[in-house]
């Protein structure tokens, strides 16, 4: 009904507003918020195209779903990270965190 | 009509009938199980109940209302507005839409999806967003301790209920709501999930947690009035006050409506029609949480998470490979009793492992 | 029907113009908590979309795993860390006009690449429509070993974050 590249436009604007987060962003959580809009891009070429150009439709709906659980995994353990992070810094903007040990 | 109208309109027309019937249903329910609640507690507490409105107080419901649109809606000032304004909005959406894949009766599905079961899960789900947006936005204390209680034992109660749904998906191959109805059709219309073992306690535990999603005693820590005034919405007043009570009675309907088309055969039943069926055994559940409410004292935000991590969800775990079992055993006695006796040997088990986690003597630090 | 199908044409295209706004929003609105929400309208819209190219499962479990599991972690987060309308300190660093400039040229020439490729379209490309079961048994046969990896690695992040975040014992 849509054609293919309208889908892939629409997936191009999420991941670069995703990269652009993810460079202009000070605190951590901001950051991971823009990976997180970069996976999904990610996910909607996946499945458009699936739907258009192959002969298994299955095959990116299934990688989808990996994509979405290694996202979920991502974000489990960079928000334990952030919170750590906080506990011993009491901040979790990117610039202000800059020695590799405290 | 047909030859009459072009297509399109008559497709519009039906979408919009069902959102009329939708959006009309979910409050009129509302409004009257705060009738049924308050008439059966008061019996169960010895009162009478409200009694001066109409009569038995059957127009109570129209003067709340009333009295809910006059109040003054107040808003603190350092409350954050977008989200404060939102959230109330926010928390009767996916209550409403989750009506829209009940199967209230034979061919009384709104909209018969073929992931109806799971539409269910993940729309009621996002309720979480909304008493975030409310105890963030209210910059209250005990709104936000409301708010961390409730999305904590949301998100734990969320795991053992979907793995008890897991069962009758496994045996009746389908995530349709409608589906799942017509698998319990044998039987003269008795076959229901609940007369199998398995079913019996997939149906026991998606019922108490379908309790706790709902923040309903004896799961209400989240607005437990004697520690945290009303939880998430104690910044809250006239009518977006009403419209979280209103989320809370459709969650507390739709659960058990879901409840009762999972495991009680929906709108299946001999001789009477389907949606009194249906309508039946929604009210005799919903009945039982108000039972609930008039009968147990309010658990310990310990016992909780206890409850769900270390008994509701091994004890799905199991479950989900009886039915496995079940499905692929032989249609025999010796399958009834193999599976109950695996299942009430595990729940023994888990009770007897759960015994050692309390206390055997409270230990008072400021008492003595 | 054609003014059916037009209809639902436009609400689609009208949800991915409402998903890139908010996606927007997301990463330059200052305050922390509105840009989760944000996020959370985004990944509502490409629920939206996936439901338009026949995923409906795929969209379900977008919900429920996204919304549902991921935001709660993220606000969670937010709430422990940040103080309450915090507005004082900056959010975005000095790069974002160089990061603006690059995020333009990275669209224009990612969306010429989409535009001017021939990609070899399907007869029945579109239409077709796959249901759970075909889903279930493509992951549990074709692709079942990546499925097990998955498993492993979701319980090793279940258990990597418990270490993490857990408080140091007091020795």
């Amino acid at each position: 009904m849509i054609p293919l590249t309208h889908y892939l436009i629409f997936a191009n604007f999420l991941f670069v507003i995703g990269i652009f987060g993810a460079l202009v962003r000070r605190n951590i959580i901001g950051i991971l918020i823009a990976l997180e809009l970069i996976l999904n891009a990610v996910n909607v070429n996946f499945v458009a195209f699936s739907q258009n150009t192959s002969p298994d439709p299955a095959t990116g709906q299934i990688f989808a779903f990996f994509v979405i659980a290694i996202a979920a995994a991502e974000a489990t353990v960079g928000l334990a990270i952030v919170l750590a992070l906080f506990r011993v810094r009491k901040t979790i903007l990117t610039d202000e965190i800059h020695l590799l040990k405290w | 009509m047909a030859g009459f109208l072009p297509d399109w309109v008559l497709v519009i027309k039906s979408v919009l009938i069902s959102i009329a019937a939708i959006a009309f249903l979910g409050p009129v329910t509302m409004m009257y199980l705060t009738l049924l609640e308050r008439k059966v507690v008061g019996r169960m507490q010895n009162r009478i109940g409200p009694n001066r409105v109409g009569k038995w107080g059957l127009l109570q419901p129209l003067a709340d209302g009333v009295k809910m649109l006059t109040k003054e809606d107040i808003v603190p000032t350092p409350a954050d507005p977008i989200a404060h304004f939102l959230a109330p909005i926010l928390i009767v959406v996916p209550a409403l839409l989750v009506f829209a894949v009940i199967p209230f009766g034979r061919g009384m599905t709104a909209v018969d999806l073929n992931v109806g079961l799971l539409f269910f899960i993940a729309i009621s789900s996002t309720t979480t967003l909304a008493i975030f947006m409310a105890s963030w936005g209210s910059r209250n204390k005990f709104s936000l301790l409301g708010g961390m209680r409730s999305v904590a034992q949301m998100v734990s109660y969320e795991v053992p209920m979907v793995l008890s749904v897991v069962p009758v998906i496994l045996i009746t191959g389908s995530l349709s709501t409608n589906d799942i109805v017509l698998a319990q059709g044998g039987w003269g219309g008795l076959k229901w999930f609940i007369f199998t073992p398995w079913g019996l306690l997939a149906f026991i535990i998606f019922y108490l947690c379908g309790v706790a999603e709902c923040n309903r005693s004896p799961f209400d820590l989240p607005e437990a009035e004697s520690e945290i005034v009303a939880g998430f919405h104690t910044e809250y007043s006239g009518m977006k006050f009403a419209l979280f009570y209103m989320a809370e009675f459709m969650n507390s309907f739709t659960i058990s409506a879901l409840a009762a088309t999972l495991f009680l055969g929906g709108w299946q039943g001999p001789v009477l029609p389907s949606w009194l069926w249906f309508f039946m055994k929604t009210y005799v559940l919903i009945f039982i949480m108000i039972w609930f409410r008039g009968t147990l004292p309010r658990f310990r935000v310990d016992q909780l998470m206890n409850l769900a991590w270390k008994f509701l969800l091994p004890l799905t775990l199991i479950n989900i490979f009886v039915a496995g079992f079940w499905y692929f055993a032989p249609n025999t006695i010796v399958r009834v009793l193999m599976s109950a006796g695996v299942l009430s040997l595990s729940f023994w088990g888990l009770q007897k492992l759960n015994q050692g986690y309390a206390p055997e003597k409270r230990v008072y630090q400021f008492g003595d | 029907m054609t003014h059916l199908y037009d209809i639902v044409k436009f609400g689609i295209y009208a949800l991915m113009a409402f998903s890139v706004l908010a996606a927007i929003l997301a990463v330059t609105v200052r305050n922390l908590f509105h840009a989760a929400l944000c996020f959370a309208a985004v990944l509502i819209g490409i629920a939206g979309v996936f439901l338009s190219l026949h995923a409906d499962f795929l969209a379900m479990v977008q919900i429920l795993i996204y919304v549902g599991a991921v935001m709660t972690l993220v606000i969670f987060a937010i709430m422990l860390t940040e103080r309450f309308g915090d507005n004082s300190s900056p959010q975005n660093n000095s790069l974002t006009l160089a990061a603006f400039g690059l995020a333009i040229v990275s669209l224009i020439a990612f969306s010429t690449i989409s535009v001017k490729t021939r990609w070899p379209i399907q007869e029945n490309a579109g239409a077709l429509h796959l249901s759970v079961g075909e889903l279930a048994y493509a992951l549990l046969n074709t692709y079942v070993l990546p499925f097990e990896v998955i498993s492993v690695l979701l319980i090793t992040t279940l258990i990597g974050a418990v270490i993490i975040a857990k408080k140091d014992r007091v020795s």
